[in-house]
C-alpha cells in the first residue's frame, strides 16, 4: 500500500475504535462532573485529615522529644497504606467476595478504571471511589497510634499496622460497605447496619484496637506519677481545626455524590461538632473549674467521631443532640473511666474514637430518619424515632462485630509482631526520646 | 572585680536593664532560667489530669564589674526589680579572679 494511503487509514483508526467503544458503552452510567469534582475534593480533604491534621493533633500532645516520631507514624501510613491499597487492599475490601471479605478481583486495580462501578457510585469513575476509600484506609490505622505513642518501635508499628489493615480494616470495610457485605444496609446486607461514613469501620475498630494496644504494650515509663503534659497545645489546636474542616470530606463525601444528601451530612457534621465541643467544655468547666482549649478541641473531635455514622441519616436537630451527648460521654470516658482502670491510652484514641464511635453508632439507630435518607425504601421507617426500634439492635450487632474483630485481630497481630520484631523500645530509648533513637533527628533546634 | 548574679521576674527585665545602663554598667549576660525559692507553682489540667508546675520561668542576669561599681549595680537592680511580693528573686555576689578581653588579650579591671 502507498505510504500516504496507509497514513490516512491509520489516522481513521482511532475514530473507529472510539465509535465502536461508544457503541459498546451506550448503556453504562455516565460520569457527573459535579459529583466527580466534589468526590475528588473530598478525597483531598480526608487525606488532609491525616496529614497534617492528625499529625499536628497528636504531635502537639506528646512530649517534645517524640514530636517527629509521632508525626512520622501518620506519614508512614499515608505512604504504606497507599501502596498496599493499590496492590490488594482495595480488592480485599471492595471486591465482590463473600459476606465477610472481598477477593482478588480488583488486585492491582484490575477492572478499576475510569468508568463508574454502579454498585458503589454510579456517577463517578471507579478510581475516584477507590481513591476516596483509600483515604479512609489511611487514617484508620493512623488513629491507633494515639494509644501507643511515645513507646512503640517504628519498625514494629509499620509491620503491625500493615497487617492490621489487611486483617481487621479490610473485612470490616467489606462487611459495611462492600458488595454482599453482611452489614451493608445499602446493598442488601443480611444485618443492615447504618454507618454512613465509618463510625464502626473507622472509629470503633481503631479505638478498640488502640485500647488493646495500650493494655498489651503497657504504660509509659513514669506513668501515671510523672507528668507528661502536651509540649504544644498550639499544634494540637491547628490539627483539630484541620480535622474539623477535613471531616466535611469524610462525612459529606460519603454521600458519594454532590446531592442534597451531601448537604445533610455536611450540616450534621458541623452541628454535632460544635455541640460536642460545648458539651465537653461545660463538663470540664463544672468538674475542673476552667474550660481548657485542649478540652474544647477534644470535644470537637469527639463530636466529629460520633456524627460519622449518623451524618447521612439524621435530621440537623438530632445532630446537635448526638454531638452534645458525645461531648459529655467522651469527657467522662477520658477523665473518669481512664483513671479508674489505669490504662495508658496516651492520646485517648479509645476514649474519643472507640467510645465516640460506639455511642455514635447506637444513636444512629435511634435518630435515623427516612426523610433524610430512605435507605430501606421510600416511606419505610429507618430509625427508632420512626418506630423501627429493631434498627438499634442491628446497630448493636455492627458494634459488637467491630469490637470483636478488633480485639481478636489486634491481640493476634501484636503477639505476632512482638515475636518477629519486638514491639516496645527499650527503657533507655524511651527516656531519651523516639525522635533521636528511632529517626536520628530532633524536632526543634532553636539554637541554630 | 565582683560577679553579680541576679535572678529576677521575667517581666522586670526591661526595667532592670535600663536601670543598669543608667548606672553606667554596660556589659551583662542574660539567661532564661526556671526555678523557684519559696514561691509556690500552680496546677494545670490536660485532658483531666492535674499537673503541678513548680519550675517557674525566671530571668538571670550576670555581670562582672569593678569593685567600686558593685554597690551601684546592686542598688540599680534592687530598685527596679522589687515588687514587694514573694518571687521577686535574689542577688548573689562573688569575687572574680581575672577577666580577659578576647579581642586583644587585655587583662584585669580594664578588660571589663
Amino acid at each position: 500500500m502507498h505510504p500516504r494511503r496507509l497514513i490516512r487509514l491509520l489516522c481513521i483508526f482511532p475514530f473507529l475504535c472510539a465509535a465502536s467503544a461508544l457503541a459498546q458503552t451506550a448503556a453504562p452510567p455516565t460520569v457527573s462532573n459535579g459529583d466527580n469534582a466534589w468526590m475528588l475534593t473530598s478525597s483531598a480533604l480526608v487525606l488532609m485529615m491525616t496529614g497534617p491534621g492528625l499529625a499536628l493533633f497528636y504531635g502537639g500532645l506528646v512530649r517534645r522529644k517524640n514530636v517527629l516520631a509521632t508525626m512520622m507514624q501518620s506519614f508512614a501510613m499515608m505512604c504504606i497504606i497507599t501502596v498496599l491499597w493499590a496492590l490488594i487492599g482495595y480488592s480485599l475490601a471492595f471486591g465482590p467476595g463473600t459476606s465477610f471479605i472481598g477477593d482478588f478481583h480488583y488486585v492491582f486495580l484490575h477492572h478499576v478504571g475510569l468508568t463508574p462501578d454502579p454498585d458503589y457510585a454510579a456517577t463517578i469513575p471507579a478510581q475516584t471511589y477507590m481513591i476516596y476509600q483509600l483515604m479512609f484506609a489511611i487514617i484508620t490505622p493512623a488513629l491507633i497510634c494515639g494509644a501507643f505513642a511515645e513507646r512503640m518501635k517504628f519498625s514494629a508499628m509499620c509491620l503491625f499496622l500493615t497487617l492490621w489493615a489487611i486483617i481487621v480494616y479490610s473485612p470490616m470495610a467489606h462487611m459495611v460497605w462492600g458488595k454482599g457485605g453482611l452489614l451493608n444496609a445499602a446493598l442488601g446486607g443480611k444485618i443492615p447496619c447504618l454507618d454512613f461514613a465509618g463510625g464502626t469501620v473507622v472509629h470503633i475498630t481503631s479505638g478498640v484496637s488502640a485500647l488493646i494496644c495500650a493494655l498489651y504494650l503497657g504504660k509509659r515509663v513514669g506513668y501515671p506519677k510523672e507528668p507528661s503534659p502536651p509540649h504544644s497545645v498550639v499544634l494540637s489546636f491547628m490539627g483539630a481545626c484541620l480535622l474539623w474542616v477535613g471531616w466535611f470530606g469524610f462525612n459529606a463525601g460519603s454521600a458519594v455524590n454532590a446531592s442534597g444528601l451531601a448537604t445533610s451530612a455536611f450540616v450534621n457534621t458541623h452541628f454535632a461538632t460544635a455541640a460536642a465541643a460545648i458539651g465537653w467544655s461545660i463538663s470540664e468547666w463544672i468538674r475542673n473549674g476552667k474550660p481548657s482549649a485542649l478540652g474544647a478541641i477534644s470535644g470537637a473531635v469527639a463530636g466529629l467521631v460520633a456524627i460519622t455514622p449518623a451524618s447521612g441519616f439524621v435530621q440537623p436537630m438530632s445532630a446537635l443532640v448526638i454531638g452534645f451527648v458525645a461531648g459529655i460521654f467522651c469527657f467522662l470516658m477520658v477523665t473518669v473511666v481512664k483513671s479508674w482502670f489505669g490504662y495508658d491510652d496516651s492520646l485517648d484514641a479509645f476514649g474519643v474514637h472507640g467510645a465516640g464511635g460506639t455511642i455514635g453508632a447506637v444513636l444512629t439507630g435511634v435518630f435515623a430518619s427516612s426523610a433524610i435518607n430512605p435507605v430501606f425504601g421510600a416511606g419505610k421507617p429507618t430509625g427508632a424515632i420512626e418506630g423501627n426500634w429493631h434498627q438499634v439492635l442491628n446497630q448493636l450487632v455492627g458494634v459488637a462485630i467491630a469490637w470483636g474483630l478488633s480485639i481478636v485481630g489486634t491481640i493476634v497481630l501484636l503477639k505476632l509482631v512482638d515475636m518477629i520484631v519486638g514491639l516496645r523500645v527499650t527503657r533507655e530509648e524511651e527516656i531519651e526520646g523516639l525522635d533521636v533513637t528511632q529517626h536520628g533527628e530532633e524536632g526543634y533546634d532553636f539554637g541554630s | 572585680m565582683q560577679k553579680i548574679e541576679a535572678v529576677i521576674q521575667p517581666s522586670k527585665l526591661d526595667a532592670v536593664k535600663d536601670a543598669l545602663l543608667e548606672a553606667g554598667i554596660e556589659g551583662m549576660t542574660i539567661l532564661e532560667a526556671r526555678g523557684h525559692g519559696r514561691q509556690k507553682g500552680h496546677t494545670e489540667f490536660y485532658r483531666g489530669r492535674e499537673y503541678t508546675v513548680d519550675l517557674l520561668p525566671k530571668i538571670k542576669i550576670e555581670m562582672v564589674v569593678r569593685d567600686e561599681m558593685a554597690d551601684k549595680a546592686i542598688q540599680a537592680i534592687l530598685s527596679s526589680a522589687r515588687t514587694g511580693k514573694i518571687g521577686d528573686g535574689k542577688i548573689f555576689v562573688s569575687k572574680i579572679d581575672d577577666a580577659i578581653r578576647i579581642r586583644n588579650d587585655e587583662r584585669g579591671p580594664s578588660a571589663l
